[in-house]
């Protein structure tokens, strides 16, 4: 894959910027160039935040609608916000209890982050949950520019310092991905 | 450091500010700007720079402190958002005309949109008004390399030069690779030239002279003069485009096919525009497509502007941001071809910003609005401007209005012999930062009537710097601290008390008996005092949890998530009352007392 255009969107509080930075720092220990967009201010007191990422030969921060590869919605109602940003074919990953219908043929993944979020005890996981959810789903088809043992090592080196932090991260990214089976 | 690093735009130019020795930096912190000044402290404490950084108590005052640093040798910079530069602007002018001996950097961030501003204004604009150079950066790298070209150029011409990014390049992460830090070897020495540095208007004259002077040649410099960024075939057309427009024409050009034969010209001085590009392009093309934001600042200095197209000539869109889905149509129409269709938002909107679970602030307005159930609400810049969802915010003009609106509300019913309850709200940081003077103001004048400062002992809109009251500074190192109290009581202010919000009953009745006050005595100051819950600088005690549950007494009549408006209480469509969201919920028990059917119930801590 030469470049991969992606949209993270949420509310604020969600833990956005965090799940973005791991996904770009990601691309570069790939060696691919990348560029972030992120809300911050006013919007980040529970409104809706979205965070563009490309990794890959851009220019631009944004990503312009029709052209995103996939869609990472924190929240359900997020989906018919940003889903116009997908190219046709797109990718959307869903915090939801059940896969939103009539999609334009737009395959989509859905895991109810929130309630496992409750049971592992820890609200702020509710994003490394989506992320592990999303590697599981989508690297082995090449559907993503990294792989889940790359963003393993980026969260082992981002936090080596923080061991209790890096070991709630760490268990976060691999729920979600043991419950991307089925 | 030799690592390719993300750094966000905003940390990007703290790393040129270390880069190029500079010495002094103060700041005000405003989205999108704020995290430039902590990027500094950070990179400052990483590799152990000599360096004055502060967060000063407005821009003004933060400009001021690294202007005096210039003029005495040293390299200093000033971060602050646009609408701070309105707050600086008189330092601002004046030192155009007096120059600067160190480099001098004025960063001056933006906000298009806007996304989180009072105004889409163009500090570009304030730089052409004040006649001082200004960079316009098209991505975090760039932004890190015109901060050493901006000090090159401030002291080539002994002139302050401003740097302005916008919310797209503050706020866009890119893979970095930093330059070597050399730490300065300057120490001050300020020579006296009170000609030059106290100028009489005399002088300004003279200065003014001057200062046009160098404005021919910074307008002929060559390290800032416009790039050409692609292939240079022959053709009838060409774009002229600044800041992140440039970035954004650059992918479209190529997406549209257009990168071989539509000459791309990124102007990173927009002012002043090099005289010798203005004289030649537009004998060279036919047609000039202008892209930049806010203002047509690089269009007003064409003399000739009958075969540009921008927003003078109405082809460009004057508001809003120019979103590379704008600039794809824009770009296309102006080669005459067809734009792909850009596809809409299937829903718009979505969650409107609210207070967050557990914020003092939201008990504050609740207790406002019961002691003054008819009053007027002027509040002011920050979170609590979020009261607005609760009904306690009727304006926001400004930082420190709230303050001045009040006193002008009460002069004004005055007048017509009825005055009405008027509780004024403002934050920690904004009454610090111009809070005071009104205030002054405001007794001195007998206005009457009551100021809630909400004091949640941090910044919190902007990432929780620090303010003047707390004893420590940027990058956590200790300072002296002022009492708000004793300042409040200096202003000559009688009533003045101190209340917890989230001691919903106790503060409710402080509020009512300081709004009796103001009906009677005069001006009455409440100071809502506890802390923001998601401020992880906070060094005291957290107000004990008290944790609540709603019983099966609650008949779904939304009183709660309507006039208390807390994200975690939230209404069940199909059990048609209201429960707690867990996952949010921070345990602060105030909706106990806010239910009229006594459903909230506490049920431990
Ligand atoms: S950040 Fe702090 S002050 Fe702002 S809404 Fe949240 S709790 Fe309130
Ligand atoms: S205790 Fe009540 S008011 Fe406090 S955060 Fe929880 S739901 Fe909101």
């Amino acid at each position: 894959m030469t470049g991969q255009q992606l949209i993270i969107s949420g509310v604020g509080g969600q833990g956005i910027l965090f799940l973005t930075r791991i996904l770009a720092e990601t691309a570069i220990g790939q060696g691919m160039p990348v560029m972030t967009s992120e809300t911050h201010g006013m919007a980040q007191r529970g409104g809706v935040v979205i965070s563009h990422l490309k990794a890959g030969e851009f220019s631009s921060p944004l990503v312009r609608p029709g052209r995103a590869d996939g869609l990472i919605a924190m929240k359900e109602e997020n989906v018919a916000i940003h889903r116009h940003f997908l190219r046709p074919g797109g990718w959307i990953v869903v915090n939801a209890k059940a896969a939103p219908a009539d999609l334009d043929g737009h395959p989509v993944h859905a895991i109810d982050a929130d309630l496992l979020a409750l049971e592992l005890g820890n609200p702020q996981s509710l994003n490394l949950i989506l992320l592990g959810f999303s590697l599981a789903r989508l690297a082995a088809s090449g559907n993503l520019f990294c792989t889940a043992d790359q963003v393993i090592g980026t969260i082992e080196r981002r936090l080596a310092e923080k061991g209790k932090l890096r070991d709630a991260s760490l268990a976060a990214l691999r729920l979600g991905m043991e419950n991307a089976a089925g | 450091m030799s690592e390719r690093m993300l750094l966000l735009g905003n940390e990007a130019m703290a790393h040129g500010l270390v880069e190029a020795g500079c010495n002094v930096v103060a700041s005000y912190p405003g989205t999108p700007a704020s995290e430039i000044l902590s990027g500094v402290a950070q990179w400052q404490a990483r590799y152990r720079l000599p360096m004055h950084v502060e967060w000063a108590v407005n821009e003004k005052v933060a400009l001021e402190i690294a202007y005096a640093a210039s003029q005495a040798g040293l390299r200093a910079a000033t971060a602050m958002k646009q609408v701070g530069l309105n707050v600086a602007s008189d330092p601002f002018m004046s030192a155009a005309y007096l120059g600067v001996k160190g480099g001098f950097l004025v960063i001056s961030a933006d906000d298009p949109g806007p996304h989180s501003s009072q105004t889409e204004q163009d500090s570009r604009l304030m730089a052409l008004s004040a006649k001082v150079p200004v960079l316009d950066p098209d991505s975090p790298e760039q932004a890190r390399e015109l901060v050493k070209i901006g000090f090159e150029l401030s002291e080539a011409f002994e002139i302050p030069v401003m740097l302005r990014p916008t919310t797209r390049v503050c706020h866009a992460n890119q893979d970095i690779l930093p330059g070597p830090v050399t730490p300065s070897d300057r120490t001050a020495v300020f020579e006296k030239n009170p000609s030059r540095w106290a100028a009489t208007p005399k002088f300004r004259h003279r200065l003014h002279l001057e200062l046009e002077e160098k404005l021919a040649k910074i307008a002929a410099w060559e390290p800032t003069a416009p790039r050409l960024l692609n292939p240079a075939a022959p053709a009838r057309r060409a774009i002229v485009a600044s800041g992140v427009a440039a970035a954004h024409a650059r992918d479209v050009l190529h997406d549209l096919g257009l990168w071989e034969t539509l000459p791309l010209w990124q102007v990173v001085q927009p002012y002043p525009l090099h005289s010798s590009f203005v004289a030649t392009i537009l004998e060279q093309y036919d047609e000039i497509l202008v892209l930049e934001e806010t203002t047509g600042v690089m269009e007003l200095q064409f003399a000739d502007r009958y075969r540009v197209k921008g927003k003078r000539s109405g082809f460009v869109p004057e508001v809003g941001e120019l979103s590379p889905e704008l600039i794809e149509g824009l770009i296309a129409s102006f080669a005459g071809i067809d734009a792909p269709e850009t596809p809409a938002p299937s829903a718009e909107g979505g969650r409107r910003p609210t207070l967050c679970p557990g914020c003092p602030h939201r008990a504050s307005f609740y207790a406002i609005k019961r002691a003054a159930p008819k009053g007027i609400f002027p509040s002011d810049i920050g979170c609590y401007t979020l009261g607005i969802n609760l009904g306690g915010v009727d304006t926001v003009l400004c930082m420190g209005a709230a303050v001045s609106q009040a006193a002008g509300f009460y002069h004004a019913h005055k007048l017509g012999g009825v005055v009405p309850d008027i509780v004024a709200t403002i934050g920690d940081s904004t009454f610090f930062h111009a809070g005071i003077p009104p205030l002054i103001d405001a007794v001195v004048q007998d206005a009457r009537f009551v100021l809630v400062i909400l004091d949640n002992a941090t910044t919190a809109m902007t990432g929780n710097q620090p303010t003047p009251a707390l004893g420590w500074g940027a990058g956590g190192v200790p300072t002296a601290t002022v009492d708000m109290e004793g300042l409040v009581k200096a202003c000559g202010v009688k009533f003045c008390k101190v209340g917890r919000p989230g001691n919903l009953s106790a503060f409710t009745d402080l509020m009512k008996e300081a709004v009796a006050f103001a009906r009677t005595e005069g001006l009455a100051v409440v100071i809502a005092r506890q802390p923001c819950v998601v401020d992880r600088t906070f060094k005291g005690d957290r107000p004990p949890r008290r944790k609540a549950a709603i019983s099966d007494a609650c008949n779904g009549c939304r009183y709660c998530t309507t006039q208390f408006e807390c994200p975690a209480l939230v209404y069940d469509e199909e059990e048609k009352r209201v429960v707690i969201d867990t996952l949010i919920c921070t345990d602060c028990g105030v909706c106990i007392d806010v239910c009229p059917r006594l459903a909230i119930e506490e049920v431990g801590q």
